[in-house]
């Protein structure tokens, strides 16, 4: 998808001011986090499940190569393929050929941020083919023609009023010509809809949370069962995954998915948790002729090598996204690419650009709620930092506010000069401010006035009066 | 005991008193106090915009500074914060200052810790009539784990009630660069503090960072609200007597 990111302040700026979201924001924050801290508090070994989850995944990264091998050949001894991607263009093309060597039309998909990373509903259009999002969140915002703005409630921002009246719009002329009101009725109308594309599809696709190298599964939850269906019906089943979701085992695969549903939505498991291996085998009832893993890599193995290694640990649950203020205050369409919050504040930079999402790292109070947080314990705000070392490096940030910086260092980095520059600045603050405590306007703090007073300091700083002090005592004695 | 006081830039040039409450606490706690003069900042305004050269710089005139006393006490959870947890890392390319990094951070508390957990200091005779409510910084609570702490030493001043707010451990917005940077962004984010703390019915905001303090105020004061704004430290030593910090 194209990066608005670089327009973060605008887009920051329509956000506040959009009522519906801001409305739809405030519902969904205190749901997300009182939910997943029930989760939390039900189970008395979530710290020690953490601590194994990390071990885990730190372990696969580093032998990912041999796990990503194991993984590939067991998909081929089930009776599957796998396709290996580096960038969002082969892994389209890719997908876009095998559902071409089977005459596809008709595509259904389950919900893959990765799909969203790879630009994979335009290429399939591009190519005359029709993707039909089966999650209902999904479903919603490709009626609304909008990118997800959560990595797991794609339409989180969208209200029911709003969703009402996009299904009266796109519904009427296939013949649900009654507006709907209650939520259950809503639903309902989606899943008449689907239920007719799922058996007409030629191809369906979904992403995976997890991918086992002892047995070449993909692993997939879903609370709509919607990825079950897109799976088994059609003929092909195709998976996209990025690399960084393997594990070796099955055990090591269910420490993760008891980490993932908890944070995620507070459940203890997801409704539906589906591991798919191979295609369809001659006693099965159903199942896809061929099945198809396609892993990608857009920049993972440069991360695996670099700084930002950690990152590779996420599992995708939106928790630091839900507890992040920055990302309750504006919703994830703001961020401006596909993976908004803290955790896309590491990761647009590295997949779109660091000028390009340069402001996303910089947007943060470095509150760490979202390294709290995190079942993986990914160093986020560290990582941000990084990303502002390298800005600063770079030269991205304006020479205007890299000259402040190394001119306020300058004088840091000399007490005497700090303590004389200060003492005459603070004393004419002060002079100025007389008896009133604050200021309403300060001409070289304006970026704070117009939000805020600005506190008058007290008197002299405490340094010069500490000075007087002593040089008063040691006149004394 | 000889402890050396990190005043911070914002008590040294904003809010002097928190600085001499400091000291008389400290007293209390016969500790002998030093203000060591080669100090100014801990470096995180560079740390922070991603001058990691300047940053490391500072970070070593502090330690200079700083590494001969037997305990550096700082009224701030995030220059605390900055001196402990980020120094070390700072400094890991760094060999003749690697161990003395390691050194200060170990020797290094936030005030409200200090008292707490290395003094085991009780208040007496101190009295504040008034309704409070606590703050609780990033700083504190995430990077140093402090929570407890400053509601133990609040308990021992007389006629003091606490009324906790909601959302007492969200961010006020204030992130140094950040509320000049996006505005809009933090006058968001103090504006739900300022709400809640209007909710817990307090006549007095607390906290233990300046940062958070001035951001906080400024906004209340903004939005013409009565609650007077004081650090802990200035009703910790019997100080809180003016109208606070960004006046009435």
């Amino acid at each position: 998808m194209e990066s608005t990111a670089h327009n973060f302040l605008r887009n920051t700026h329509k956000a506040l001011n959009d009522r519906g979201l801001q409305s739809a924001l405030k519902n969904a924050r205190r749901g997300f986090v009182d939910k997943r801290r029930n989760a939390v508090d039900a189970l008395p070994e979530f710290e020690a499940l953490r601590q194994t989850a990390i071990d885990i995944k730190s372990h696969s990264l580093l032998n990912l190569d041999q796990y990503l091998i194991q993984f590939e050949q067991q998909v081929q001894a089930s009776g599957g393929q796998v396709h290996w991607a580096e960038t969002p263009t082969q892994a389209t093309q890719i997908v876009t050929d095998l559902c071409r060597s089977v005459n596809a039309e008709k595509i259904t998909k389950g919900k893959t941020m990765v799909g969203e990373e790879i630009g994979l509903n335009d290429a399939l259009i591009e190519s005359g083919m029709q993707p039909v999002e089966t999650d209902l969140g999904e479903y919603i915002i490709q009626l609304a023609e909008e990118p997800p703005s959560h990595i797991i409630a794609p339409a989180v921002h969208k209200s029911r009023q709003q969703i009402a009246d996009l299904f009266h719009e796109h519904h009427a002329p296939l013949g649900f010509k009654q507006p709907l009101e209650d939520p259950q009725a809503i639903v309902n109308e989606a899943r008449t809809i689907l239920r007719n594309e799922y058996v007409t599809a030629d191809v369906g696709i979904t992403g995976a949370n997890l991918l086992i190298a002892e047995t070449g599964s993909t692993v997939l939850v879903t609370n709509e069962g919607n990825g079950d269906l897109t799976a088994s019906l059609p003929r092909m089943h195709i998976v996209v995954a990025s690399i960084e979701k393997v594990v070796p085992t099955m055990e090591d695969a269910a420490v993760i998915l008891r980490l993932l549903a908890r944070s995620a939505t507070g459940q203890e498991i997801t409704a539906y948790t589906t591991f798919f291996t191979g295609p369809r085998r001659e006693a099965d009832l159903d199942g896809p002729e061929q099945f198809h893993v396609v892993l990608v890599d857009n920049h993972r193995s440069e991360m695996l090598g670099n700084q930002y290694r950690d990152m590779l640990r996420c599992i995708h649950c939106g928790a630091c996204l839900n507890h992040c203020p920055i990302y309750s205050a504006i919703g994830g369409h703001a961020y401006g690419w596909v993976y908004p919050g803290p955790m896309g504040a590491v990761l647009t930079p590295l997949m779109a650009g660091l000028k390009e999402g340069s402001h996303l790292p910089q947007a943060s109070t470095f509150c760490g709620r979202c390294e709290e947080v995190c079942p993986l314990s990914i160093p986020l705000p560290g990582l941000l930092r990084e990303h502002r070392f390298q800005i600063h490096a770079q030269k991205i940030s304006t020479s205007q506010s890299r000259w402040a910086l190394a001119l306020w260092a300058f004088v840091a980095r000399h007490p005497n000069l700090y303590r004389w520059l200060t003492r005459i600045g603070i004393g004419l603050l002060s002079r100025i401010a007389g008896k009133h405590k604050k200021f309403r306007r300060l001409p070289f703090a304006s970026a704070w006035t117009n939000q805020r007073d600005f506190p008058a300091p007290q008197g002299p700083t405490f340094m010069s009066s500490i000075r007087s002090a002593n040089a008063k005592s040691d006149k004394d004695s | 005991m000889k402890v050396a006081l990190f005043v911070t830039c914002l008590v040294d040039l904003f809010r002097p008193s928190v600085g001499h409450a400091t000291i008389k606490l400290l007293k209390q706690a016969n500790c002998d106090v030093v203000v060591p003069s080669g100090q100014t900042c801990c470096g995180q305004p560079a740390y922070n915009n991603g001058d990691r050269v300047n940053a490391q710089r500072i970070a070593r005139q502090v330690i200079d500074a700083f590494d001969i006393y037997d305990y550096v006490v700082a009224p701030s959870g995030s220059c605390t914060g900055m001196i402990k947890r980020h120094y070390p890392g700072l400094l890991t390319d760094d060999p003749q200052y690697t161990a003395r990094a390691a050194q200060l951070a170990e020797r290094c508390y936030e005030l409200t810790s200090f008292l707490v957990d290395i003094i085991g200091l009780t208040i007496e005779d101190v009295s504040f009539n008034k309704s409070v409510t606590y703050h609780d910084s990033c700083s504190c609570q995430r990077e140093l784990n402090i929570k407890t702490q400053p509601r133990q030493l609040l308990k021992s001043i007389g006629g003091l009630r606490l009324n906790e707010m909601q959302g007492t451990e969200e961010c006020c917005g204030f992130g140094g660069t950040f509320c000049v940077k996006y505005d809009e962004l933090s006058a968001t984010m103090v504006d739900n503090k300022v709400d809640n703390i209007q909710q817990s019915g307090a006549d007095i905001l607390l906290a233990a960072d300046m940062g958070c303090l001035m951001n906080i105020a400024g906004r209340l004061k903004r939005r013409d609200l009565p609650v007077k704004v004081y650090h802990i430290a200035e009703v910790l030593a019997g100080m809180a007597k003016d109208d606070g910090i960004g006046g009435v």
